[in-house]
């Protein structure tokens, strides 16, 4: 009985013992040697794996910042600086300011704007539609308000107004992620420089379409005037393609264009509201 | 015991209504459109100016590349302008627009009704001809038929098969076509056969259109090595592959032509259209059309010519009914919803269905109840709820594995579906996504 015991003891032991030997020599053959810093990235990084860095996750982001040798062209825009400076810290770099973006629908076409001429009662889906024909209005480059956008948001931060059919984006919840944008069957939805106190003045429409065709199918599209790009002190307005577009770098928000432009196509957003000429007069008077 | 194919298949209630309608035809209107993209492959180049005279029959668009074809115009008169016009879809297309005065033909077609049946032309000549007078398949596909009776090296064709099934419901201009121009699309098959180098030709009609069958069975006696064959009444039979494995029991493999079980098949529609190249030098520049509804006044079959607007349609077959919910262009099955009627009649046309409100609306879309429906009703042997799942979570390369470039569209998952799922709709998202994949690998 005794004797088994001992038996079974020194057995298992020289067992475990011969086992350990084996297995020290099998992890000093393929050991794998990783840099301790991609944890510490790791941790610092906000963990969403949203992909808006342009890598499949947080993890390989970290991976791709301690193998670079610049962070040129790598940021996280969900963090933003902070994260990026305190990532660049454990490297023992600079973080490079990179501007912040927030998200901005390219279509204002809601149904007041553009009359539905059609009615289309498929599946539920941006894609599926716009391979399928050009949408329940005339404007074959508008917004088709099936919602791809916001089931693509991972972070709350897009809903569908019923009343307007188009997506509306949270600024402050908006992280820039850019999933959105690659939903988009139809590219109507950019990534701009965040301003202060998240001002945004911006060509709200895509329509390719020359003035005629564009304006009867969408009484707020893009007409391709040219008053804008005319009235612009700051070089910022190109006009490509029938289409206005306001360079967010280049422009200062002096709101010149949003008066000029006839079919009110260019949005001003969270500025404070304009004082009328009458009073601008009186001041002056004062 | 009636020729099918074997596996899957639906049976839609037929709605022949205008199966005793005889072809009419349709008047000339003021002014056509005609797009430059009317067949499968490279658009065609203009040729033509603005403020051009031509004639009916005139070439205005030449073939740009091998799988392309011309495009003629249908009309005499004056070319207005060449403009991006709203197609079908509602998306932009360039189309040449022309004001019609008169009708005026080009001289070397021979407009007098009498039958050529002396093939003068050689089989090169044949298959030039049809490149020349803009001949694609007229089943819907518009296949440019040029390619088709071409035979590839080392690829052997011994028999062509005719397709006069015309399996979707509601269309009629086949079988018209074949009880009004019998011998013509007989004598356009042997033209066929000619140009193929091979013997024998097979016709199948489904067994609906018994009037059809007798007509052409009995007319074959007059021409060599064509046969006449009735086949069983189910959808989608007129799809090429469907119909090849009905008649002579072979299948075409996966991804691969009907020329690789040494078959090609053309439309009865093909055959007539290649008759009048060949025999009367006339090029493809109208169809028959069929134009049909419950609601509608007076339902017809009319040749129409390319470039008239479905309104001009709807108008000679009695305006459009108050109950009107949607507009197809083409069957019911396989057909898309017109977004407006202000849409020019292409070579592609085969019918405009008018259904009423209460036929128009899909139903609810519930969540599936795995009762495999759709893969019995799948005529490939495809898994269509699989499909639809996979490309509604953009898991495309398994999509691919499971065959989804396979499926032919013919919407018979979708009809089956008791839950009302979208299932076609998703797999053509799927399909074309993986064609763009597999097109980029090959790029790489």
């Amino acid at each position: 009985m005794n004797l088994t015991i001992v038996i079974t003891i020194i057995s298992l032991s020289l067992l475990a013992l011969i086992s350990a030997v084996i297995l020290f020599f099998v992890a000093q053959k393929f050991k794998v040697f990783e840099d301790p810093r991609i944890d510490q990235i790791q941790e610092v990084l906000p963990a969403a794996n949203c992909g808006g860095c342009g890598f499949a996750g947080c993890r390989n982001f970290a991976e791709e910042l301690v193998r670079s040798v610049s962070f040129d062209g790598l940021n996280c825009p969900v963090g933003g600086a902070d994260v990026m400076s305190a990532a660049a810290k454990i490297l023992g770099r600079e973080a490079p300011v990179v501007d912040p973006l927030v998200a901005v629908l390219l279509c204002n076409g809601t149904p007041e704007f553009r009359p539905r001429t059609s009615k289309y009662n498929g599946a539920a889906d941006c894609r599926i539609s716009n391979t399928l024909f050009a949408g329940e209005t005339d404007c074959s480059y508008g917004c088709m308000g099936l919602g791809d956008c916001v089931r693509a948001c991972a972070f709350d931060a897009m809903y569908m107004d019923r009343t307007t059919e188009l997506p509306v984006i949270f600024d402050d919840k908006c992280v820039a992620c850019g999933a959105c944008v690659r939903a988009c069957p139809r590219d109507l939805i950019e990534l701009r420089k965040k301003a202060k106190k998240d001002r945004k003045i911006y060509v709200a429409c895509s329509n390719c379409d020359k003035g005629g065709p564009a304006r009867r199918a969408c009484k707020v599209a893009c007409t391709a005037c040219t008053k804008c790009f005319k009235v612009c002190e700051f070089g910022a307005i190109t006009i490509e393609n029938n289409l206005a577009y306001i360079d967010a770098q280049k422009c200062t928000f002096c709101r010149k264009c949003v008066n000029e432009c006839p079919t009110n196509s260019i949005i001003e957003m969270n500025f404070p509201p304009r004082k009328v000429k009458a009073e601008v007069q009186e001041e002056a008077v004062n | 015991m009636l020729k099918t194919f074997p596996a899957g298949g639906i049976h839609p209630p037929e709605n022949k209504i205008t199966a005793e309608k005889a072809i009419g035809y349709l008047a000339i209107p003021e002014s056509v459109t005609i797009p430059i993209s009317q067949h499968i492959g490279a658009p065609s180049t203009p040729i033509v100016n603005k403020g051009d005279n031509v004639k009916t029959g005139q070439v205005i668009a030449t073939c740009k590349g091998f799988v392309s074809t011309n495009i003629h115009s249908s009309v005499s008169g004056k070319i207005n302008r060449i403009d991006q016009v709203t197609d079908t879809t509602g998306y932009k297309q360039s189309a040449i627009i022309i004001d019609v005065e008169g009708d005026e033909w080009v001289e070397t077609i021979d407009r007098s009704k009498e039958l050529v049946t002396d093939i003068k032309l050689s089989s090169e000549e044949i298959t030039k001809r049809c490149l020349e007078c803009g001949i694609v398949g007229l089943g819907g596909a518009t296949f440019p038929s040029h390619v088709k009776l071409t035979v590839p090296e080392g690829k052997k064709c011994n028999v062509l098969i005719i397709n006069g099934v015309e399996c979707e419901p509601y269309l009629t201009s086949d079988h018209r076509l074949m009880i009004e121009k019998g011998e013509e699309i007989l004598t356009g098959i042997s033209i066929l056969m000619k140009a193929l180098k091979v013997d024998k030709a097979m016709i199948g009609i489904e067994n609906n259109k018994t009037d059809a069958i007798n007509h052409l069975a009995g007319l074959t006696k007059k021409f060599k090595g064509i046969t006449v064959h009735a086949l069983k009444v189910k959808y989608p039979q007129g799809a090429e592959k469907q119909l090849i494995k009905a008649l002579i029991n072979r299948e075409v493999p996966s991804g691969r032509l009907p020329l690789d079980v040494g078959a090609v098949v053309h439309n009865v529609g093909t055959a007539y259209a290649v008759y009048e190249a060949v025999q009367k030098n006339k090029p493809l520049f109208e169809r028959v059309v069929t134009i049909t509804g419950k609601s509608l006044a007076n339902p017809g079959n009319y040749f129409v010519r390319i470039g008239t607007t479905v309104n001009k349609l709807i108008e000679a077959a009695g305006g459009m009914p108050e109950d009107t919910g949607k507009i197809v262009n083409g069957g019911p099955m396989m057909g898309k919803a017109l977004k407006s009627t202000d849409v020019p009649v292409v070579k592609g046309t085969s019918g405009i269905i008018l259904f009423p409100r209460n036929e128009s609306e899909r139903t609810e879309i519930n969540p599936c109840i795995r009762c495999a429906k759709c893969i019995s009703a799948c005529a490939l042997n495809l898994e269509p709820f699989l499909l639809m799942v996979l490309s509604e979570k953009g898991m495309f390369e398994r999509a691919e594995r499971e065959r989804i470039t396979d499926c032919m569209e013919c919407g018979s998952c979708s009809y089956s579906c008791p839950a009302g799922r979208p299932l076609l709709d998703y797999i053509r998202l799927g399909k074309s996504t993986v064609v763009k994949m597999a097109r980029e690998r090959i790029v790489k």
